[in-house]
């Protein structure tokens, strides 16, 4: 026990001592916690709507005012010429082309009935995605509001429909998070692998092979104070950034955070572990760790949600233990779940915890 | 005398290469052991067996009164190493490497602070105390690697080429702190490429492809070969060897 | 001219010997490729829906039948208390939930008006729009089918997709995945590999060799050089034959713009690698200071004119982001060099701009 608080002590000097690492491992992050929500953000404004219209009824202006009302799209141009519009597509300059055809008005006054042709650049499917919808869904409100007219009938549809766990649809409770789980996940697995590996490279593992240490507590030396800096980290970004500057609150107890963050890191740090008792070099350990990180981070439901996936992909998201802290966090922070909603997740986590590792002890030979 | 290192027929073999064939000698109590031998003879193969690093393929050996096969973990307590590279953490301090390496040896807090004064006083390194351990020159670090190597006072040491690129005053006197260490009773056992080197040991024993060909006092090893220097017997005995060095 | 191609072939050795980083170099855009076309999509189906049913006449189990075969909804559940609804949600199993009142028929009829309710776990906001409209879409349906109207008055959308008519993700992120590639190899691998050299110590017995420096450090981007074109060849083919990707421009035009953004990356690497003397060092820079930017910054993941404007301005500075567009517009629009020759311009002054202050440094450094 007591060689492990030696290894422990010799540790936190290395990485305190490292002055370019230092800002890596706590300002960067930090930077990015504040970054990426804003960036990530998906909620889709300011769309670039070209309209081409031939002929301007009172009809046709009242349903372009009902659009550029909607705060959802930019007029960019209004043009009598289809080809301009498309060049504006084609520019980038327009995300959507709406064309009324010069006979719209007289089609809804006889047949009470009429089309109108939306043309989307549909490069960036999620954003084509969305602002066809939107445009769709206001010319559903115009068609109730004209129905209403014609027929003399009230609203038809009664739909009434709440949002629940965040009632203002605010993205960054959404992301936050998340994005604080893959930059624990990242410095921990990253430093354990390469501080371990850097000590292979540099030969002075082999110092400490001959010494009396035993494997075991050469390996929680190494892991105990990245386990200490991925809490202190997390600390950091949960209350400063994601309470303080973004105003989350939690719903669920944060103590039932730490409890899963405490079992997420030693699973973590056991896949840096791992992953540096199979590399010989710093590169290699890197690009391992990198490759590994990328798909964790992409398979996560980060950005896309899991559900969404095709079913081999969704079990391989089984397999990666960011997907399990970062449905964690969505449910404590934002729903407020307790322990016996997560007991399945903290039992999942403790299984990881104790593969990576076994794996990696077992892997990491103190004799050569 | 005592015996400390004793070993009989130790082999070890990867797959179907002998690093080290029938290995047997003895080592006794502070004694300086020269263990000298051409590049990929096996001498840092036989050492790393001595050391625990490694299980022998077959044959016996004890070290420091325990068994390479069964007690790796007690000889680990009872040896020192210092490897070529001179292990010392760069980013440490003088003061913090020996805390380091006196506390997992299992030296109390107490015992460290003091031996660490009295070793920085004798060594006369004062100046170099708190500073980072890359930033003093390379004599001193190996002289420091070696105090770090005996510090926790094991039975054995085991040097693996200590003197690599210093300059002929360093390298006397680091053999000034090896003898030293020796009249303490710390038995020495070191590998080296210098035969100015191997004149000051005690006993040499001379490796080529992977077995022991010669061991005796430099005396009596050139009186064998009918030879003025260490040099020439070296010559004649690496030049039959089959093994091209790497 | 023999002694520096000695030197290439030296540096194409430590690459290729490092059989599991060269795994990995190019095992991974064959996996992002791969979960980028087949994994990941915003595209929403079969989600778990949970129905609490108040009303259990007819008309209800129709209308769950119909949210059930929509596709875009699976009922995993049909409840009758209202006050379990928070447990489902809570487990985190269920997205929505479709509340149908008692006496949900009989109401109907009488008032002709259907009331239902959806409720979304919003902690996911985009996903909770979208699901709102779905709802909405087949509650709208069914009830113009049980009152009689079979096509709708009003105005009918006819939307056209554009270029890329089934929506996929494809076309947007094969050009990040490039981009990223390109960072991964040339910034930190090359980056890495000098400060190794360095922190060994073998940096000086290249640099006292009677070779100028300048062209060791050539030399050692070489090899990243070809492994990188190499590994766009690999993405280009699989987006193509494997993604169906569009390549309606010139390919060479194609080869020519990733070249330049090549040489930018290098330039950078070559810079972070003159600025540090350690590899972790190198290579947290590369990963935080580049890689991760370009993840954000590049317009392929989240859309750039989203972002607050300060934001914008930032995303200027990424090589990345020009060469996205450049990318886009040969392979997708198959546009020729005349629409984003300032595309092109930005990426040239980018490189000579990084080439000439990693230059400086180096010079400094010897």
């Amino acid at each position: 026990m007591r060689n492990i608080l030696y290894i422990i002590e010799k540790e936190f000097k290395h990485i305190l001592r490292n002055r370019s690492i230092l800002p890596a491992i706590f300002v960067a992050p930090m930077i990015q916690l504040i970054i990426m929500p804003l960036a990530a953000d998906y909620e889709i404004k300011n769309i670039n709507l070209a309209i081409v219209s031939g002929h301007y009824s009172s009809e046709t202006q009242h349903l372009i005012q009902k659009i550029t009302c909607s705060g959802f799209f930019k007029l960019v141009k209004e043009t009598s010429s289809f080809e301009e519009g498309k060049e504006l597509i084609e520019k980038d300059q327009a995300d959507l082309v709406l064309q009324i055809p010069n006979d719209l008005e007289e089609n809804l006054v006889k047949e009470k009935k009429g089309k109108v042709l939306i043309f989307v650049n549909a490069i960036n499917g999620t954003k084509a995605n969305i602002g066809a919808t939107y445009l769709s869904s206001i010319l559903k409100t115009y068609n109730l509001e004209f129905i209403q007219k014609e027929f003399g009938l009230t609203n038809p549809v009664d739909l009434r429909y709440s949002n629940w766990y965040n009632k203002f649809m605010n993205y960054p409770f959404f992301i936050v998070p998340g994005v604080l789980v893959t930059l624990v996940t990242m410095i921990g697995a990253y430093m354990c692998a390469l501080n371990i590996v850097k000590e292979k490279e540099l030969g002075t593992i082999e110092q400490i092979n001959v010494t009396p240490i035993k494997k075991h507590e050469f390996i929680l030396g190494k892991l105990i104070p990245f386990w200490i800096i991925g809490f202190f980290v997390f600390s950091v970004g949960f209350f400063f950034i994601g309470m303080g500057i973004y105003g989350i609150r939690p719903l669920g107890s944060i103590l039932l955070l730490y409890l899963f963050l405490a079992v997420f890191l030693v699973a973590v740090l056991g896949l840096g572990l791992l992953i540096s008792t199979y590399s010989q070099t710093q590169q290699q350990a890197m690009s391992v760790a990198f490759f590994f990180m990328m798909i964790f981070m992409l398979m996560s439901g980060l950005f896309t949600p899991i559900e969404s996936m095709p079913n081999w992909a969704i079990t391989m998201a089984k397999f990666n233990p960011v997907t399990y802290f970062i449905e964690v966090m969505r449910m404590v922070v934002l729903k407020g779940s307790g322990f016996a909603d997560i007991s399945g997740h903290l039992l999942k986590m403790l299984g990881f915890a104790i593969f990576f590792n076994s794996w990696a002890v077992w892997n990491y030979r103190k004799t050569v | 005398m005592q015996t400390v290192i004793h070993t009989e027929n130790l082999c070890k073999a990867f797959g179907d290469f002998k690093a080290a064939y029938n290995i047997s000698f003895e080592v006794y109590k502070g004694e300086i052991f020269g263990f000298l031998g051409a590049n990929g003879a096996g001498k840092t193969t036989a050492m790393k067996m001595l050391c625990g690093l490694s299980i022998p393929s077959s044959g016996k050996a004890t070290v420091a009164g325990f068994d390479v096969w069964t007690q790796t973990e007690e000889i680990k307590r009872n040896i020192g190493y210092m490897s070529q590279k001179f292990s010392l953490y760069e980013d440490l301090t003088v003061l913090e490497n020996l805390k380091f390496f006196g506390g997992i040896y299992g030296m109390s807090r107490a015992e460290i602070k003091e031996k660490s004064q009295q070793l920085v006083h004798e060594l006369g390194i004062s100046q170099f105390a708190n500073r980072l351990v890359k930033s003093i020159p390379l004599g001193w670090k190996q002289k420091l690697a070696f105090s770090v190597a005996i510090f926790h006072n094991p039975a054995i040491v085991f040097l693996d080429e200590p003197t690599g690129g210093v300059d002929p005053i360093t390298r006397r006197q680091f053999w000034d702190l090896i003898y030293q260490a020796a009249a303490r009773g710390i038995t020495v056992f070191v590998t080296t490429h210098y035969m100015d080197e191997a004149e000051y040991c005690d006993r040499i024993s001379m490796m080529v492809d992977g077995e022991i060909k010669a061991l005796d006092t430099p005396e009596n090893l050139k009186k064998q070969f009918g030879v003025e220097t260490m040099d020439e017997v070296f010559y004649e005995l690496a030049r039959k060897a089959q093994r091209k060095g790497d | 001219m023999k002694q520096f191609f000695a030197f290439i072939k030296k540096e194409f050795l430590h690459v290729i010997r490092d059989s599991k980083t060269l795994l990995m170099l190019f095992g991974l855009p064959i996996v992002q490729i791969a979960l980028f076309g087949f994994a990941l999509s915003n595209e929403v189906k079969e989600v778990n829906l949970v129905v609490c049913n108040l009303s259990n006449e007819t008309k209800a189990t129709e209308l769950i039948q119909k949210f059930d075969a929509s596709g875009n909804f699976k009922v995993v559940q049909v409840i009758h208390d209202p006050n379990a609804l928070d447990q489902w949600f809570k487990n985190g199993n269920i997205k929505m939930c479709l509340v149908i009142p008692a006496q949900f028929e009989k109401n109907a009829v009488r008032e002709r008006k259907i009331d239902v309710q959806l409720i979304a776990d919003s902690s996911d906001p985009n996903l909770a729009t979208t699901l709102v409209n779905y709802g909405n879409q087949i509650v709208f349906d069914f009830q113009m089918k049980w009152f009689g109207q079979s096509t709708l008055p009003g105005i009918n959308p006819e939307v056209h997709m554009m270029y890329n008519p089934s929506l996929k993700g494809t076309t947007n992120f094969v050009p990040g995945v490039i981009s990223l590639i390109m960072m991964l190899i040339c910034v930190l691998m090359t980056s890495v590999s000098i400060v190794k050299e360095k922190e060994l110590g073998t940096m000086e017995v290249l640099l006292v060799s009677p070779f100028h420096p300048f062209f060791i450090i050539i030399a050692k981007a070489i090899p990243y050089f070809v492994l990188s074109l190499f590994n766009l060849s690999i993405i280009v083919f699989l987006s193509i034959n494997l993604l169906d990707m569009p390549m309606e421009g010139s390919i060479l035009l194609l080869f020519a713009e990733s070249g330049l953004l090549i040489l930018v990356c290098l330039s950078l690497g070559l810079l972070i690698s003159n600025t540090t003397n350690s590899q972790q060092a190198a290579m947290l820079i590369s990963l935080l200071g580049m890689l991760i930017p370009t993840l954000i910054f590049t317009g392929f993941l989240f859309p750039i004119e989203n972002m607050p404007k300060p934001l914008q301005i930032i995303s200027n500075i990424m090589p990345s982001k020009w060469y996205y567009i450049i990318v886009k517009d040969i392979m997708i629009k198959g546009l020729g060099i005349k629409y984003f020759w300032k595309e092109t311009l930005i990426l040239m002054g980018m490189a000579i701009f990084l080439l000439a202050l990693s230059l400086k440094k180096f010079k400094i450094r010897l």
